[in-house]
């Protein structure tokens, strides 16, 4: 049977990707940012997951304002690397996982999750820098991934209560796949940042720790942060830190934490990695 | 700014709500053109008359003209498609958010690597005093 072990929390920066795909990683600015990715890729190395569900959003990439689906899963067998306005950024195309997502969608349809279903969709940096943190610059990435990607752009974006049983729901379709598959999942976005207007800068470190720290010690807590408060205490794009409650539902309720990192600043924003394995 | 919502009070931040989406749809539909090298080149080559298939408000063709970023946030712009003008001109989101906030670059770079601006005294509009509600220029940095 397939079998999801670990999730994964990480920021999805544009700029840590620019920092990779430009060779910066050593330069002062990015160095302490990257030494704490170190035991992350390690991580990642040792355990060599099959699949991994990556939760992020768009950024106007795949979707405009024409189409605004609150969560779409990827069911193709590739997803190219979106041009953002810079040209795409040059790293290997994502390889999905048809058969597990289908089996996903269908079974999260009929656990009353109407999921978006897509077999085209280009990815960003929301999806793309993640694997950049985890992976580095491989020839291929060394997982396939089934990418689930989520509206927190357009007010409203989803309750943390539904992204939680969301991930609930994603659990229980990977527990009663088949085939032996070892598969871990990313919530990403965050951490604290707002890009727009003038509290363009708001980072809020306070709020960014006690989240790391709840998620294995209170994640209802998490779970239940309004919206409204998601904007006022960390940013207007700290918001997109609801997704990294799909990851958590989809975890155990009891999860041992393996790997911590957390930097300010990576571009405009708070920088956190968390690795949480089911105890 | 709609006034209404219990996010309305968080200063110098425009929620992209559904009365904001409505307000900004084509100009921000102008930015996602820019995802399109061929767009990006035209666009280039010809700026008016690039523009000129886009029928946005005569304000909202200002604020892309000027490039008065803050200015295109008020009339329903979305910072992930505005930034898009942005990429366009080289600018970096450092750059856009000094720009944003009234300093230069280098400042809001530092003001980042000082920790960022910091919650306190920026969570509500009354912190930054009656006047600069959701128009203020003054940075309330670290």
């Amino acid at each position: 049977m397939a079998n999801l072990f670990a999730g994964v929390g990480t920021s999805h920066v544009p700029a840590i990707g620019a920092a990779v795909d430009h060779g910066k990683t050593q330069e002062p600015y990015w160095k302490p940012l990257f030494d704490g990715y170190g035991p992350a890729r390690e991580w990642m190395e040792k355990e060599q997951p099959d699949v991994v569900i990556v939760v992020y959003n768009d950024h106007a990439s795949a979707f405009s304002l024409d189409l605004i689906p609150t969560f779409v899963m990827g069911v193709g067998e590739e997803f190219q690397p979106a041009d953002e306005g810079y040209g795409p950024r040059k790293v290997p195309v994502v390889k999905g996982h048809p058969e597990l997502a289908w089996h996903i969608c269908e079974s999260l349809i009929f656990d009353e999750f109407d999921i978006t279903i897509a077999h085209n969709m280009p990815v960003d940096h929301g999806l793309t820098v993640p694997l950049s943190i985890m992976c580095d610059q491989p020839e291929e990435w060394p997982c396939k991934v089934i990418p689930l990607c989520v509206n927190v752009i357009q007010y409203p974006a989803p309750l943390g209560t539904r992204c939680y049983a969301l991930g609930k729901a994603i659990r229980k379709a990977v527990d009663q796949y088949p085939e032996d598959l070892k598969v871990a999942i990313f919530g990403t976005g965050g951490m604290s940042h707002q890009l727009q207007g003038e509290r363009a800068g708001l980072i809020n470190k306070d709020f960014d720790i006690q989240f790391l720290d709840d998620l294995s010690k209170d994640p209802q807590r998490l779970v239940n942060i309004p919206q409204v408060e998601y904007l006022r205490e960390s940013g207007s794009e700290g918001a997109e830190m609801v997704m990294w409650m799909v990851m958590r539902g989809a975890l155990d309720d009891e999860v041992t934490e393996v790997h911590r990192h957390f930097h300010v600043p990576a571009s405009n924003s708070a920088a956190g990695l968390i690795i949480l394995e089911n105890s | 700014m709609r006034k209404d919502r219990e996010y309305s009070d968080i200063p110098g931040t425009y929620v992209f709500d559904p009365h904001h989406s409505r307000m900004g749809y084509r100009l921000n539909m102008f930015c996602m053109s820019l995802n399109q090298e061929a767009n990006r080149d035209e666009f280039r080559a010809d700026p008016a008359a690039y523009l000129d298939r886009f029928p946005m408000t005569v304000e909202q063709r200002a604020a892309v003209e000027n490039r008065d970023w803050v200015g295109m946030l008020r009339l329903g712009g979305n910072i992930y498609y505005t930034f898009k003008i942005a990429i366009f001109d080289g600018l970096t989101m450092q750059g856009v958010g000094g720009k944003m906030s009234g300093v230069s670059e280098a400042q809001f770079k530092q003001m980042m690597i000082d920790g960022g601006r910091p919650p306190e005294g920026n969570r509500f509009e009354h912190e930054w005093g009656a006047e600069s509600s959701n128009n203020c220029t003054d940075s309330k940095g670290a």
